[in-house]
């Protein structure tokens, strides 16, 4: 059995590219968020239901994004309209 | 003026504990005077894995009320001289760890002591955010597996936001990777991140890779710190990195399969 894995390798078993792939997608959306305020997942997710209150979207038609520049934070609303 | 470590990870049972006990012992016999807090409130362990646990008389929270003095609560310990520990409480009292109260602890040690290791709990709540705010230095220990690199990851974040350093605006936590249960044999067959994935993904510099080892679990069982044990190469990965902690620069060993003869390998003899 040893002999015959010296020679053959089964690709099934090469998880850990998997792994580093899995982990490099994840660890840059942590990285993303990780200099937000704290307060901002619940602060997007109210002004979702404010603006579904008025049109018909879904969740992922709305992007909340707050970006620094220089000494300034930009709340950045996006919102496609249904039309 | 102590430098002050916080060993650290995120998940739980990649080795917090077990490095804390050998790093600490490492320093001290070194030379340096060197104390280990177990900020592990309610779930003490630090005791049993340094094998005082029936020595232990006031613990850490004691000292924070001032039921005891910190002289009174340090356990000195019997093998290594230089070196002792502060156990934490069994109470159930999760706010028993003020912030002012282990500040004035640490600001004690320090006059005396040159590093003071804080050895976190798991997750991200009160206690392991205390034992990270006072650092100077953290020990990320991971595993080459996905939840505790990820984990480790988050931890990082946290450091370079949350941590006394971060806050006052002073130069920033200095970061160490410890990649733990690290097995070369399955990283060659593609089962397991290896050491170059691990840092690339988390891009801190790499102060040791502790190899799986059987030394480890007897080393528990018998209340001694594996870097005791000097023969095992756990014991002497751990040895390694309080060398590298110290500024030394050491080559990495263990990375590697061991070479084995080809009639072993035939064979498929372990």
């Amino acid at each position: 059995m040893k002999l015959f894995d010296y020679f053959h390798k089964d690709p099934g078993t090469q998880s850990a590219s998997t792994a580093k792939e899995r982990l490099q997608i994840v660890v840059a959306h942590q990285r993303a968020t990780r200099n937000q305020p704290d307060f901002l997942p619940e602060m997007q997710q109210e002004i979702i239901n404010v603006i579904k209150k008025y049109v018909n979207i879904e969740q992922d038609q709305v992007s909340v994004q707050l970006d620094n520049i220089d000494n300034c934070s930009v709340l950045e609303l996006n919102v496609t309209l249904p039309s | 003026m102590a430098k002050i470590i916080v060993i650290t990870s995120g998940k739980g049972g990649v080795g917090k504990t077990t490095t804390s006990a050998s790093i600490g012992t490492g320093l001290a016999i070194k030379g340096h005077k060197t104390a280990i807090i177990d900020f592990d409130v309610g779930l003490r362990n630090l005791d049993l894995i340094m094998g005082c646990e029936r020595r232990v008389v006031y613990d850490f929270v004691n000292v924070i009320n001032g039921d005891a003095t910190l002289k009174q609560a340090l356990i000195k310990d019997k093998r290594t001289e230089k070196l002792f520990i502060l156990p934490a409480s069994q109470t159930r009292d999760k706010d028993a760890l003020t912030r002012e109260g282990v500040e004035k602890v640490l600001n004690d040690l320090a006059e005396d002591f040159d590093f003071i290791i804080c050895d976190s709990p798991a997750g991200i709540e009160a206690g392991a955010l205390m034992a990270m705010y006072f650092a100077d230095e953290a020990i990320v220990v991971t595993n080459p597996e996905v939840s505790s690199v990820r984990d480790s990851d988050r931890i990082l974040g946290i450091l370079q936001s949350k941590s006394r350093r971060a806050e006052v605006g002073n130069e920033p936590v200095k970061e160490h990777l410890l990649l733990t249960r690290y097995s070369p044999e399955r990283v060659i067959a593609g089962e397991m991140l290896s050491v170059a994935d691990v840092e690339d993904i988390l891009a801190i510099p790499l102060l040791g890779v502790v190899p799986e080892s059987q030394a480890v679990l007897k080393a528990s069982n018998q209340g001694q710190p594996v870097i005791l044990d000097d023969k095992t190469h756990a014991g002497q990965a751990y040895a390694d990195a309080v060398s590298r902690l110290l500024g030394n620069d050491v080559q990495h060993r263990f990375l590697e399969v061991e070479k084995k003869g080809f009639f072993n390998r035939v064979i498929g003899g372990r």
